[in-house]
């Protein structure tokens, strides 16, 4: 039985982490997402179901309460928005060194700098390709609906303790702001300390007792231990593309003419694969789900079916190198976006498919992207 | 009598503590890093407490401290101890939060989670041990350091106009409601030490009765990074450390000392 809600994508992520059974979140206000922390402290959810819920000094203190929460084998989880998961990332790192699970949440807003508060997905490089120091990657959720902005919390827990490391839910002002139907998951039970020591007793600081000490570190001075450390973290990414790699294909059984979109963009992108197939143009949609891992290898079979491919994103280009990377230059890879906080259209979008995919649509003869826009 | 008879369990006065490791501690000699750590370990071993007690280790010569204390730890971003030792002590309630941590971990990059969890009134234990100058990095000038006092990044001497005056931060957390206790003492003699192991041992009481912030800061040497030996060190510090940070409690039980 599922509680059916008309919600804000913030709102419902916040409810579905009281559901979830997650023990804390720590967060910071910022536009435009702190319907978050603003729906949890209403909510009381300490009498609800223990959870902690606290407003921290800063952007930099709540990730590094989750830190805190996560060496002890809690489930915790902060959110925030582009500037604030800049500050964050010096802690995303020392999670991902240090092995601990924990969920982030980026509801993207454009940048650079303050930039604005309007939509935005120019993140995208930050957040699949480290975005803090060191080698190390993020599990990466791109919700594309409310319902996801929900269910996908759940999830990201899941990924984080499979593998201990940090996952995170990387949505846009959009998803974040709109309302929506939701179906909300029942209410599970938080793990008791006790259940907590039992299942991660191996590696969590819960106070040593007649086992080894558990220490939480990420720091290894002997670079031959430092080394096995990192490379012990990049079979995880590698088991990661193997059994977690999500995406959805729309209308691409008889495609000839492909869109790869994720998060809003991928529902403009939709709506244009239907404006175009009433055109009579044959276009579908790849929506990866997982921006980290990546359909690298759906993209690459596509590409021996379809003639070019459009990579829709609200920047100015940046999943595109990742589309031409797994693509390896077998058909024409554009990339077409709005930026700055502005949302393109489906109407734009299937224009920008028409002209520098259809009719220029071979490799060296494109528009350069400002001009296109212009 | 042969000295070998000597040297058996029941004559032995003074051991180790268990719950410090065999790992050889890092810390130049004459540094007084060992002794609160020490003292520290003492505290929570005598209060029989290890089972239930979880440290946050800094960034600084301290960030080893998990190699040395054997109890459960984790190693903190650099200076944000405290909000680690927030959450932990948040979702565990029933347990013995500390930090262990340096001046310029503390009082120059962790000043804004140090002020607020000490606000918050968390219910810690922050260990601060004060040698006005950075010694991991090599000797670089730190909040606290002296007027006029030369390090690698103030060669001429710290000078106030430019570079501010040493930060008292001990006196400024203890004017907040959350910090219950807030004192400051040394390890450089034997009465010093039995004197800042009390007052550790009065902090880790207060968080056994949930009474909130208990700051315990210790003045202490660094030879290295002073370029002096040990003893030149210690007295250098009770002629100029002192005056500007004198020793004694500042706060107990929630009621300021008039100084």
């Amino acid at each position: 039985m599922s509680e059916l809600k008309l919600m804000k994508g913030n709102e419902a992520l916040a409810e579905a982490a009281i559901r979830a059974g997650v023990d804390a979140y720590f967060g910071y206000p910022i536009t435009p997402q702190s319907e978050v922390i603003e729906h949890l402290m209403a909510e009381r959810p300490e009498e609800r179901t223990g959870m902690v819920v606290l407003q921290a000094e800063s952007e930099i203190a709540a990730i590094n309460m989750v830190y805190g929460a996560a060496s002890t084998g809690k489930k915790a989880m902060t959110s925030s928005s582009s500037p604030g998961i800049s500050l964050k990332l010096e802690g995303i790192s020392y999670l991902a060194g240090a092995e601990l699970p924990a969920v982030i949440v980026n509801v993207v807003r454009g940048g650079p700098g303050l930039g604005t508060i309007q939509p935005s997905q120019a993140d995208y490089f930050q957040s699949v390709k480290g975005g803090g120091h060191g080698d190390f990657k993020l599990y990466v959720l791109a919700p594309a609906s409310v319902q996801e902005m929900s269910d996908f919390v759940e999830d990201a827990f899941d990924i984080a303790f499979k593998y201990r490391a940090p996952v995170l839910i990387l949505s846009d002002g959009l998803i974040g702001q709109m309302m929506e139907k939701v179906h909300l998951k029942d209410q599970q039970k938080r793990m008791t300390d006790e259940e907590v020591i039992e299942k991660y007793g191996s590696w969590a600081v819960t106070g040593k007792t007649d086992r080894e000490r558990n220490i939480i570190t990420s720091l290894d001075l002997d670079p031959e231990k430092m080394e096995v450390r990192v490379y012990k973290l990049l079979k995880k990414y590698d088991q990661m593309e193997k059994e977690d790699l999500r995406y959805e294909k729309i209308s691409c059984d008889d495609a000839e003419y492909l869109f790869v979109a994720y998060g809003s963009s991928a529902r403009i992108a939709q709506k244009a694969v239907s404006l175009a197939r009433k055109k009579g143009i044959k276009a579908g949609l790849l929506r990866p789900i997982t921006l980290f891992p990546y359909p690298k290898h759906q993209l690459f079979e596509l590409a021996d079916q379809v003639k070019g491919i459009l990579s829709v994103e609200l920047n100015t280009g940046q999943m595109v190198e990742d589309v031409q990377l797994a693509v390896q230059h077998k058909v024409p890879v554009e990339h077409f976006g709005r930026t700055g906080g502005i949302i393109h259209t489906p109407e734009e979008v299937l224009e920008a498919l028409e002209d520098k995919v259809i009719i220029n649509g071979c490799i060296g003869n494109h528009k350069t992207r400002e001009s296109s826009i212009l | 009598m042969d000295v070998l008879e000597i040297i058996k369990p029941e004559n032995q006065v003074f051991c180790k503590t268990k719950l410090m490791t065999d790992a050889t501690l890092s810390y130049c000699p004459g540094c007084g890093h060992g002794t609160v750590h020490n003292l520290t370990i003492e505290v929570i071993d005598e209060m029989a407490i290890a089972e239930d007690t979880i440290g946050v280790a800094p960034v600084g010569c301290s960030v080893l401290a998990y190699d040395f204390m054997n109890i459960d730890m984790t190693q903190a971003a650099h200076g944000r101890a405290p909000a680690i030792a927030t959450a932990i002590s948040r979702l565990w309630p029933n347990k013995y939060v500390f930090t262990y941590q340096g001046d310029g971990d503390l009082a120059a990059i962790g000043t804004a989670e140090t002020l607020h969890a000490c606000n918050r009134g968390e219910n810690i234990v922050v260990i601060f041990v004060n040698n006005g100058i950075y010694g991991m990095t090599g000797g670089q000038m730190a909040p606290t350091t002296l007027c006029g006092m030369r390090t690698s990044t103030s060669p001429y001497g710290r000078e106030i106009e430019n570079m501010g005056s040493p930060l008292k931060i001990t006196e400024l957390v203890a004017n907040l409601p959350g910090v219950f206790y807030a004192t400051r003492q040394s390890v450089h003699t034997h009465k010093h030490a039995r004197k800042a192991k009390k007052a550790i041992r009065k902090a880790f009481e207060n968080t056994r009765l949930n009474k909130g912030v208990s700051f315990v800061e210790i003045v202490s040497n660094c030879n290295s990074g002073w370029k002096m030996t040990p003893l030149e060190s210690n007295q250098w510090m009770v002629d100029n450390m002192f005056p500007i940070f004198p020793l004694g409690d500042i706060k107990v039980d929630a009621k300021l000392k008039k100084s």
